[in-house]
């Protein structure tokens, strides 16, 4: 019979021949004939589709954590208790000297991803190299502007203000530290095993984890630094 | 080396809590003895522990769903005999540090480690089989949820034997709950139960949406999803939203308790209402967490007990989604005292009214389906119809609540704790006992024993009302909550009848824990041949049970709702004569190495012991990158396996094509 399963290279099952052209015909088909099918439509679990899905569910319940984090922020950046208020203490300059290095590595990631469609696998390492040291950058930054701050007695524990701050902007700080993590073991996994199947999958999700941290700093630094500096 | 933990941790002097213990420990090592003695550790592990079968998953949250059952009843029993003794000069049994650790962990408890892994276990067993799925989306992850709920449900069980439990209620309201006047370990036991059992749960609801978006049988269009589908889909998207809050909530609480900052402190510029109103944004879609699965399992059984399709069933999808959405701003109803001011408690009460109109939608949808069916009335109806009176009665004393002027008078008052008792036990509990009862054949492959259920149904039935309805007396007298001792004569015969009512209810869960009992030693005259034992219309009823580990031999095709009744009417063949090979998900013990650590890194930080903590984290993490260099992941299941497998079921066709 014509509707024989066979096993594609990727493991999935088909009919032969030309299942792909064929599908919806004869899903109708059967259908119309009535009761169940004799082949898997598509592989079940893990398949790369639904593991994006997956992976922008959970994107966007870390959006709401951070929008939880925002909300705190923003009912309680004037409790300052006498403390140092933002416009005291935010050097402007340095803070955007530290968003550009985190822009430019979305620009960066976005060429990794390039190279990746590109089936360049020098090129898509090389590319997640220098986003991984522009992004270790940025936490650097952060790191010392934080130091500065515990050193000038502007320390989280001064005011629920700076509790604030400081939880909000490490959360994220935090976020890109754990992307920094994701993408060595990517570079490692790619130079290993090549851009195979699950390399792809996985890099294309670690790009939209990093773009999506990139939009939540352009939250913060405008929420966070622009208007701190302004008031 | 050790942190605060030191051997006085352990309350040797309490002789309540050690004896608590002991039997807690006693049951322990009889478990852990018996696997020993048979020689199952290895089946256990290979099997059960680390397997990614959502049916395998499903069960074991309904094991510990059970067991924290009896735990968080344990603590109600407590409660209730202090409070019907503590009146005038007698003191109860319980001093008051002791009765508040009681009255926050039987919360915790209930909600957290009880309603919680009851649902997504009914979820579990059922949810992919109703969508004609080989699997859930993700299952690895499935059985890292599980092991991350249980590690928190350990923690809880392990603050009764080492150090203490929180004091703060179940929702740990600050500033109660800040350093300053909780200084134990208590509310940190609180937390981390809570943070990693709730970043679980999450992980659950990324799954489940991805499974009902994704894997439905060719055909099943949303608008043909059984309604449990539906209800579980709202739930997992109410999940998602709801439970990030949470853990930005408790990681704040954590911030304070830890580096001394400044959140919900009353100096330096802290905001204790803020966590009020964090804590119940997230609180109030939970109670919709909890209730909505339920309404779609009445929605499964009252049809199938009726003989007749569901009454409405598009109202009764959009009723749910409406609940859903509702269910996201009406969180201020719990504070109306909070001082918001007129107008925004008009427009929270306001909302929270509103929600009455799709719940009884649904209500009269349930009743219309009975209306001129051949109602059977099975266990599972018997349950269903249990709610559906008391459910309206809870939801009728919401609404009463609603109304912040009468809140005014009653909050934090007795007649709050009825109605919520009311409508959790009413709805969300009766509804599980219906749920399992129903689907106990498909899961297990054999009937609960129905003489013990009817007999446990009336004990709870009974002794709920008994219980309640005396709160809302006492409630209306102004009796307060959480109440240790009390001093006023009129009280005290409302207490004792409240206590009788939970000795009845005991009585029904003795009986329960028997039917179980009898029902495993009576499974093969009640072992499920057919797959469909209650005439159903779902595609779970259409495969045989227990259901095989790859679920569907054929993946089916949906025509309509109600699809397995549809294939029925039209007398399709179950039996199969060709088979192929069925891609599969390798067991894998990541999942119960990562929970483990997690498990590890949370003690770390209840008793300071940071290098513990760090070791703990650092497992967590080498365990997710080795994870993802192991391409051992998936296999094949051969034809001829099938075919065996499916020939023991009698669903193999003799004849081949």
């Amino acid at each position: 019979m014509s509707n024989d399963p066979v096993l594609m290279q990727d493991g999935s099952l088909a009919l032969k021949p030309g299942y792909a052209d064929h599908a919806a015909d004869a899903l109708r088909d059967l259908r119309q004939r009535g009761d169940a099918v004799d082949f898997e439509v598509e592989h079940h679990h893990d398949v790369a589709s639904t593991i994006q899905l997956g992976f922008w569910i959970y994107l966007m319940s870390d959006c709401l954590l951070f929008s939880g984090l925002f909300a705190t922020y923003a009912l309680l950046n004037s409790h300052t208790a006498g403390g140092p208020a933002g416009s005291q203490l935010f050097d402007l300059p340095n803070v955007l000297i530290e968003t550009m290095f985190l822009l430019f590595s979305s620009f960066t990631c976005g060429l990794a991803t390039l190279a990746m469609n590109a089936d360049r696998r020098n090129a898509t390492v090389g590319w997640l190299a220098v986003t991984f040291l522009l992004g270790l950058g940025f936490i650097t930054i952060e790191v010392r502007e934080f130091a500065h701050m515990v050193a000038i007695g502007a320390g989280p524990d001064r005011s629920a203000f700076l509790s604030s701050f400081f939880t909000l902007v490490a959360t994220h700080g935090l976020h890109v530290t754990c992307g920094l993590i994701f993408m060595a073991v990517m570079m490692v996994a790619v130079l290993k095993k090549g851009l195979t199947p699950t390399n792809r999958a996985r890099l294309v999700n670690l790009s939209l984890f990093w773009h999506f941290l990139d939009i939540i700093w352009v939250g913060v630094f405008s929420l966070v630094y622009l208007f701190g500096v302004a008031h | 080396m050790f942190g605060k933990l030191t051997l006085s941790a352990i309350p040797y002097t309490n002789p309540i809590i050690m004896g608590a213990v002991a039997f807690m420990v006693i049951c322990v090592i009889a478990v852990l003895g018996t696997i020993t003695y048979f020689g199952k550790w290895k089946w256990l592990w290979t099997e059960w522990l680390t397997s990614v079968d959502h049916k395998k998953i499903g069960i074991m949250y309904l094991i510990l769903a059970a067991i924290m059952l009896l735990r968080g009843f344990a603590d109600a029993i407590m409660m209730r005999s202090q409070q019907a003794l503590a009146y005038g000069s007698n003191m109860g049994y319980l001093p008051p540090g002791h009765f508040d650790q009681v009255f926050s962990a039987h919360g915790t408890i209930m909600i957290f480690f009880m309603a919680m892994p009851f649902i997504i276990g009914l979820m579990n067993c059922i949810l992919p089989l109703q969508l004609g799925a080989r699997d859930v989306a993700f299952p690895l992850m499935n059985n890292l949820s599980f092991w991350l709920t249980a590690a928190g449900a350990v923690l809880v069980n392990v603050s009764l034997a080492v150090g203490n439990f929180s004091r703060a209620g179940w929702l740990g309201f600050a500033p109660l709950s800040e350093l300053h006047y909780s200084p134990g370990v208590g509310v940190d036991y609180w937390i981390w139960a809570l943070q990693i059992s709730g970043i679980g749960t999450t992980l659950t609801g990324v799954n489940f949406i991805a499974t009902i978006l994704k894997m439905r049988a060719p055909g099943m269009t949303l608008m043909r999803m059984p309604v449990f589908a539906w209800a579980s889909l709202c739930t997992n998207i109410l999940i998602v939203a709801a439970f990030p809050l949470l853990t930005v909530t408790l990681g704040l609480l954590t911030m304070d308790r830890y580096l001394g900052m400044h959140f919900f402190t009353n100096s330096l510029g802290g905001d204790p209402m803020m966590y009020i109103n964090l804590i119940w944004i997230w609180g109030h879609p939970e109670v919709y967490i909890l209730m909505l699965p339920l309404f779609g399992v009445y929605s499964e059984i009252v049809p199938t007990f009726s003989g007749k399709r569901l009454f409405g069933y598009t109202s009764m999808v959009y009723a749910t989604m409406a609940i859903a959405l509702l269910s996201l701003i009406v969180w201020l109803h719990h504070f109306f005292t909070m001082g918001n001011g007129a107008d925004v408690n008009t427009f929270f009460g306001i909302t929270t009214m509103i929600i009455a109109v799709p719940t009884g939608v649904k209500i009269f949808n349930w009743l219309l389906t009975m209306y001129r069916g051949r109602v059977r009335m099975e266990t599972p109806m018997l349950w269903t119809i249990g709610f559906l009176i008391t459910f309206t009665i809870g939801g009728m004393s919401g609404v009463l609540l609603a109304e912040p002027p009468a809140d005014f008078v009653l909050h934090n008052s007795l007649f709050l704790v009825a109605h919520f008792h009311n409508v959790i036990i009413g709805g969300v509990v009766f509804g599980i006992f219906a749920g399992i009862t129903y689907w106990a054949p498909k899961i297990f492959g054999f009937r609960l024993n129905e003489r013990l259920g009817r007999a446990s149904f009336w004990c709870w039935f009974i002794g709920f009302y008994v219980a309640f309805m005396p709160l809302y007396a006492l409630g209306l007298m102004g009796a307060t909550r959480r109440m240790d001792h009390y001093d006023v004569a009129a009280w005290h015969p409302l207490f004792i009848v409240a206590a009788i009512g939970a000795a009845i209810i005991f009585a029904g869960i003795i009986l329960q824990v028997a039917q179980v009992v009898v029902s495993i030693r009576q499974r093969e005259q009640t072992r499920d041949l057919t797959g469909d034992p209650w005439n159903g219309r779902t595609l779970e009823w259409a495969i045989p049970s227990p259901a095989p580990a790859y679920n569907f031999a054929r993946i089916p095709v949906v025509r309509e709702r109600d699809a397995f009744w549809d294939m029925k009417q039209r007398g399709v063949d179950l039996k199969s004569s060709t088979f192929v090979p069925i891609h599969m998900p390798r067991n894998k013990a990541a999942g119960f190495i990562i929970a483990g650590c997690a498990f590890v890194v949370a003690f770390a930080m209840i008793w300071h012991i940071w290098w513990l903590a760090i070791t703990g984290l650092a497992g967590v993490l080498v365990t997710l990158i080795r994870h993802a260099f192991d391409d051992d992941r998936d296999y094949h299941l051969g034809a001829d396996e099938v075919r065996r497998i499916e020939g023991l079921h009698g669903r193999v066709q003799a004849r081949s094509m």
